[in-house]
């Protein structure tokens, strides 16, 4: 039962578990499958294409700076440009990236469940996401908002340019977010197996857990948020309107309610993944099991009440910047306690320094220097003079570009085996990894200058004594996207001529290595009964003996 | 489920031959708690939703208190109060429904469900009414406020707010009425019995839901 795939087929024999690849292999047995990890594949399929699209606005941003007067294009298209990618990248990209797609593919398999709570659930959440993502993509090319994807109002409520069926788009989208958020917290409490107590559960589990808290309790903010400014354009209910009694501080309140919350819906799930790869490139249990778990949890609940340092500003109370300056600092302390437990974790362990630990090493270096800009930015004086400049684009794109992206890639190399049962090529994968971690800082520390010395963000135009700061940091972005083409290179190498890889070729204990790579279409012949804690190394026992039977 | 036509015949032997339970849960009970847990989770975003509402309520309240006791004063205060009742009836009907399903009393249970949504169109008929007055009235949202009866500055507010909120709880009404009308014609042809009718009792919750924001919205619009 346990051989490899190449064993098989050197005997000849017909493999003992068709894959979930190979079971039904027409257009219309992907489209219309309730196999989880068949929408988890087409999941990434869809958040890489946005990837993609994001990057090349971005790489058209950048290239506009390289002068600081007008080039390439005008003002308008630049501000188009920007409001393309921040919403592609968010909302298309980073929200459903790790829990949507590697969440769907793995979190059944790693509490040794069949399927979802909600497998119809699941692939309507694929189509509702699409059919948002069309609206918004095509939105966006027809009428080009021009708002940034913060939408703020009055400017939202006014502007000429097509933002209604790009709000119903963001709207759309968020119901994805909800049903997935819905399905995996059901999932994990009603289809655990056997022996998978609370504290059994996978760390990447914990992560995605804590995400789908803040997507099921958050969205319906912003779904409403969107809704107001959407009315106010259509049929000036004037909610937001000074000259009808309404208050533009209000969407500010509203919109960051969920907004603020949304960067842990991208980066809990990250550092989930880190949590795993940690564990099996140190081949040590994890440092901290319970404050790992914990600290996610901690995270999504902290996160609910910080989003008032978006509004420092914007004539918040000097108590309430107070509270909320302190209140964002927490999230600086239960981030900190992850970041000493992974490096506890690794702390005489017995490293393979792995394409996945390279991304580690990038994530823990993006992760700490974004948390402590963070933590300076929650300091209210501070934040007054960095505010809306290009120190607050840099910092969170530390965490948001760098971190997330870390964890996308990391579990993107970790996974690709159990999802495609093939391996790439580890030494383009080393390099790859090199080139991306070197662009980010390339791309995003002359950020932090140019911000420091008061370039303010998504200005069309600068002094002429920036510009060498923002060439350097068209060139980091240059970098960030040679690496990014080498990864799909060989990755789609790898996906048709990589060399198959035995069930478990990292040698992981993680519970989702249970199961063959690829998976067959039910994950497990016999429900595994687990007698051992998640990524318990100090045990010699071969992974997959606790396959009960 | 259609889940569980798709699998190999082996997998029904595995766990037997009912037809309500899907492949990837163990037992049914197991089942029945997943889609009860979703429902609540489901029902947490509604909160939400309308939390938000209730927010922007609070604070325009909080701004123009005259205004909004003054057009509150000028809503249809008998057919709010009439609704009230009406919906609170509708959410006894409905829970009775689920009582007869359990007794095994399917059709008594149809009926109940039939009752309950012949009350829910009595609310959307009552809400008709008080809009058609509204839009008489001019006492309609933001710039196409015109009432003459109260000329305060906020008033268009409270009409903004009004609309929101009743509005986004009728949508949910007639949601509600869509669901119970699935319910009450899967009840009637025998898919829920004594043995598995989570369906009715999660249409059931849906509706106690929208008939507690309403007991929210009759308070904050009408009386005070």
């Amino acid at each position: 039962m346990r051989q490899s795939e190449e064993d098989r087929e050197k005997l000849g024999a017909p493999p003992a578990h068709e894959s979930y690849l190979t079971d039904g292999t027409t257009v219309m047995s992907w489209l219309n499958t309730r196999d989880h990890k068949r929408v988890g594949v087409m999941f990434l399929v869809a958040v890489v294409f946005f990837l993609f699209l994001g990057g090349v606005f971005a790489l058209a941003i950048r290239m506009k700076l390289l002068y600081p007067g007008p080039f390439l294009f005008d003002a308008l298209t630049y501000n188009r440009l920007f409001t393309l990618h921040g919403v592609t990248m968010i909302f298309l990209f980073m929200i459903p990236a790790i829990p949507s797609a590697f969440g769907n593919f793995v979190l059944p398999l790693m509490i040794g469940a069949r399927d979802v709570a909600f497998p119809r659930l699941n692939l309507a959440s694929f189509y509702v996401y699409l059919a948002g993502a069309v609206l918004a993509v095509w939105a966006m090319v027809h009428g080009g908002a021009d708002t940034g994807w913060t939408f703020y109002t009055p400017y939202s409520t006014t502007t000429p340019t097509m933002l209604f069926p790009l709000l119903l788009g963001v709207f759309i989208i968020g119901f994805s977010s909800i049903m997935t958020g819905i399905n995996f917290i059901v999932t994990v409490h009603t289809l655990r197996a056997p022996g998978i107590g609370w504290m059994r559960v996978p760390l990447f589990v914990w992560g995605i857990y804590a995400t789908s808290v803040i997507q099921v309790l958050a969205t319906p903010v912003l779904g409403l948020t969107v809704l107001l400014v959407a009315l106010e354009r259509v049929l000036g209910f004037g909610i937001f309107d000074p000259a009808r009694g309404g208050d533009p501080v209000l969407f500010q309140h509203f919109f960051w309610f969920y907004s603020h919350p949304a960067v842990y819906i991208m980066v809990l799930p990250a550092m989930g993944v880190i949590s795993e790869c940690v564990a099996t490139f140190s081949r040590k249990n994890p440092f901290g099991y319970k404050a790992i778990a914990f600290s996610s949890l901690g995270i999504a609940f902290v996160g609910f009440f910080t989003w008032g340092h978006h509004l420092f500003v914007a004539g918040q109370s000097v108590f309430d910047n107070g509270v909320f300056g302190v209140l964002s600092m927490f999230v600086g302390i239960f981030t900190a306690v992850k970041v000493f437990n992974w490096v506890g974790t690794m702390y005489r362990g017995a490293i393979s320094f792995k394409t996945p630990f390279a991304y580690i090493c990038g994530f823990l270096f993006f992760l700490v220097f974004g948390g402590m800009t963070g933590v300076a930015l929650a300091t209210v004086a501070l934040d007054v003079h960095w505010h809306d400049t290009y120190f607050v684009v840099a910092h969170f794109h530390f965490i948001m570009v760098g971190a997330v992206i870390m964890g996308f890639l990391a579990a993107l190399h970790y996974w690709f085996p159990k999802m495609f049962g093939r391996t790439y090529h580890e030494g383009w994968g080393l390099v790859a990894a090199s080139l991306i971690i070197l662009g980010f800082n390339a791309t995003f520390i002359p950020q932090f200058l140019l911000g420091n010395n008061g370039m303010p963000r998504r200005y069309y135009q600068y002094p002429e004594h920036f510009q060498a700061l923002n060439v350097a940091s068209t060139a980091g972005a240059t970098l960030l996207g040679f690496g990014f083409i080498i990864i799909f290179i060989y990755l789609v190498i790898a996906l048709r001529w990589g060399p198959r890889c035995e069930q478990n070729p990292w040698r992981s204990k993680g519970f989702e290595w249970l199961t063959p790579s690829p998976p067959p279409t039910h994950n497990f012949d016999k429900i595994p009964h687990i007698t051992q804690d998640p990524h318990d190394y100090r045990t010699h026992a071969p992974s997959g003996v606790y396959t009960d039977v | 489920m259609s889940e569980a036509a798709a699998l190999p015949p082996g997998e029904h032997l595995v766990h037997g031959t009912d037809p309500h339970l899907a492949h990837h849960f163990s037992s049914l009970e197991r089942q029945v708690d997943a889609s009860r847990l979703g429902m609540w989770l489901f029902l947490s975003t509604e909160v939400l939703l309308f939390a938000g509402l209730f927010t922007g309520y609070a604070v325009y309240r909080y701004s123009f208190p005259v205004a909004f006791a003054a057009s509150a004063r000028t809503s249809e205060i008998w057919a709010g109060t009439l609704n009230t009742i009406v919906l609170i009836t509708s959410s006894l009907t409905v829970a009775l429904a689920i009582h007869f399903v359990r007794a095994g009393r399917q059709r008594a249970a149809v009926a109940c469900l039939a009752i309950t949504l012949f009350f829910a169109l009595a609310f959307l008929g009552i809400k008709a009414i008080e809009y058609t007055a509204h839009f008489h009235e001019h006492q309609l949202p933001g710039r196409y406020y015109r009432f003459e009866g109260v000329r305060l500055p906020g008033a268009e507010m409270y009409w903004a707010l009004y609309f929101l909120m009743t509005g986004l709880h009728g949508l949910h009404v007639v949601i509600g009425m869509t669901v119970l009308a699935v319910i009450a014609w899967r009840t009637a042809h025998g898919y829920y019995s004594a043995h598995y009718y989570v369906g009715i009792e999660l249409a059931g919750l849906y509706w106690h839901l929208v008939d507690l924001i309403w007991i929210f919205l009759y308070p904050l619009l009408y009386l005070i």
